[in-house]
């Protein structure tokens, strides 16, 4: 059944759009991750203009978190003073990325900046998870116990002035890289239409030492308020959402997203990690394959240019 | 009396509807009278369409725009012989373009080399009642826009660029448009269906510009112009769709807003129906 979006100005099949937003809806609710990261390239693969899918993503995920922060609120699993200080930060970068956005879409190279930033987010993300979670398998195999956080360690980071408590997550350590990492994640999330937890929950997990059970509830709640600034931005500065695709993403991801929670219980921790870091591999590699092979249409038409 | 001819019957059809019996019911046979002396008075042409406006539907997959128009005070001996001939054109509205080049920076595709070109039309049909090289030459036909390789394109030149490169962002942006049935000629398009009256069929694409289009129609005697006439036709968006895209434009603060409330009411929605916990 065919489905016209007003802003993409093109017809899709709307059962390939709702299959995708269940198909990412489910990896999500497996891994706990919001999803935009793959939204985004499998509307891009999807011929959907890179500027509508990077806008609709980033609507796409607000919904998606929502429907994950709900029952971490519920459990009490959501640092609420650590997500706001990131959030400030998120607003911040936000705001600088849909302005880089506008930019690089009318130098016409918006295409080819998103296409790379996923391939070397991607990449690194998908390599160290994969290469945490082998070992941690390893080191289960070996009888140790297996810890994400070393308590007595303490990096230049911590190190920092400005130091704020942060009680739901026993964390003592400077406002500057909470600030700092909130500014990345907003300003990837205009610019790639992501939520970022993909970067938030290892940069939480390893760089602030944020204990694992907040990390991804603190993380989705402030994930919501950054990409629903960003969804209004790029509403008002790029014309660019689409709110039918976006309506049938976030239908197809919510629905979706309750069967991996399931599926997500059954297996463990490390082997969680190893597939998704397999699944973001994957996505990189092919991204970054489409930028090397010879593209079928040498030229392109635009409106989108300054004289 | 020879003005009988000249009750002029313009339609427009949509979506392939078949040119009805109507021709017949309002185009009566002029008296057959035929004239002694030769017509005085110039011939004209005339189209006019029966609406100012089309709205296209979100399901819009293209359809068949069917001009009709007459012709008046043509001398019957060179109708006859097929003499006469007509250009109905449909030229979009016109917008500022770029045509990008892309190339290998490091092995990497990426768009290197630009051109722009002022008040490109973003769509351009033409149909004729014959190939338009068999009706007049190339220079009336470049001198009125007549056929997809004759649209104007005035690029917007900085000094820098070279003849060569021109040419190619010139074709290349001709070729693309052309690609998509945005461009396009109808050699046959144009019939007349009786002494004075024609009807071209124009094919319209799915993704057809929104905005003022301008339809022009030229009558050409044997390979010269002698008259030409133009009437407008505004294409819009029907229904949500179009309302959506109006509002993502001119009230976009509030779209946005209404798109974060969706996305706050479907991820509860989806808690609540599939409540675990």
């Amino acid at each position: 059944m065919a489905l016209y979006l007003p802003i993409a100005e093109m017809s899709v099949n709307i059962f390939v759009v709702l299959g995708m937003g269940a198909a990412v809806g489910f990896l999500s609710g497996m891994f706990g991750v919001g999803g935009g990261f793959l939204i985004t390239p499998l509307l891009i693969f999807y011929n959907i203009p890179p500027a509508v899918a990077v806008a609709t993503g980033a609507n796409q995920v607000v919904a998606s978190s929502v429907s994950g922060v709900l029952s971490h609120l519920k459990r009490g699993t959501v640092d609420i003073k650590l997500g706001t200080m990131l959030l400030i930060g998120g607003i911040a970068g936000s705001t600088i990325g849909v302005w880089i956005f506008s930019i690089l879409r009318t130098l016409g190279q918006l295409d080819l900046i998103v296409s790379v930033l996923y391939v070397v987010f991607l990449g690194i993300v998908g390599g160290l998870m994969m290469l945490e979670s082998v070992r941690a398998m390893a080191r289960q195999r070996a009888g140790a116990t297996v810890s994400l956080r070393k308590p007595g360690a303490h990096m230049w980071i911590h190190k920092l002035p400005f130091k704020m408590r942060f009680k739901a997550s026993k964390l003592y350590v400077s406002v500057i890289p909470v600030l700092a990492l909130g500014l990345m994640i907003g300003g990837l999330s205009a610019v790639m239409g992501v939520g970022g937890g993909f970067i938030m929950v290892p940069a939480m997990i390893y760089l602030l030492k944020v204990p694992t059970n907040v990390v991804i509830g603190t993380s989705l709640f402030q994930i919501i308020f950054v990409s629903a600034y960003t969804t209004v931005v790029q509403a008002t500065t790029n014309h660019s959402v689409d709110v039918i695709l976006a309506l049938l993403l976030m239908a197809g991801s919510v629905v979706g997203a309750q069967y991996g929670a399931k599926a997500g219980q059954r297996l463990r921790g490390e082997q969680l990690r190893a597939l998704l870091a397999a699944l973001v591999l994957l996505v990189a590699l092919r991204l970054g394959y489409a930028l090397f092979v010879v593209p079928d249409e040498i030229y392109s038409i635009s409106r989108d240019f300054i004289l | 009396m020879r003005a009988a001819g000249a009750c002029l019957l313009t339609l427009l059809l949509l979506a392939g509807m078949p040119a009805r019996a109507q021709d017949d019911a309002a185009a009566p046979e002029a008296p057959a009278i035929v004239p002694l002396t030769p017509p005085m008075q110039p011939e004209r042409i005339e189209i006019g369409l029966s609406t100012d406006s089309i709205a296209i539907t979100s399901d819009f997959s293209g359809a068949q725009l069917t001009i009709f128009g007459a012709v008046d005070n043509v001398d019957p001996l060179i109708q006859r012989q097929g003499r006469y001939d007509v250009f109905v054109t449909l030229e979009g509205p016109a917008n500022d373009l770029v045509t990008r080049r892309k190339g290998r920076v490091l092995g990497i595709w990426m768009n290197v080399d630009a051109q722009a070109f002022l008040d490109v039309p973003e769509s351009f049909l033409i149909a004729s009642t014959r190939p338009s090289q068999d009706i007049t030459n190339s220079e009336t036909l470049e001198r009125l826009s007549l056929g997809v390789k004759n649209i104007r394109l005035r690029p917007y030149v900085l000094g820098t660029e070279t003849v060569d490169d021109l040419t190619n962002f010139t074709e290349e942006l001709r070729r693309l448009k052309a690609q998509k049935n945005l461009y396009e000629e109808f050699p046959s398009g144009v019939r007349f269906i009786s002494q004075s009256l024609f009807r071209a069929t124009l094919q319209l694409p799915a993704n057809v510009p929104l905005g003022r289009h301008t339809a022009r129609a030229y009558l050409f005697r044997q390979g010269a112009l002698v008259a030409q006439t133009q009437s407008t036709l505004d294409i819009r968006k029907a229904g949500l769709e179009f309302r959506i895209y109006t509002a993502a434009q001119t009230q976009s603060l509030l779209y946005g807003m209404a798109a974060v409330a969706l996305a706050f009411v479907v991820g509860w929605l989806g808690r609540v129906l599939f409540k675990k916990d």
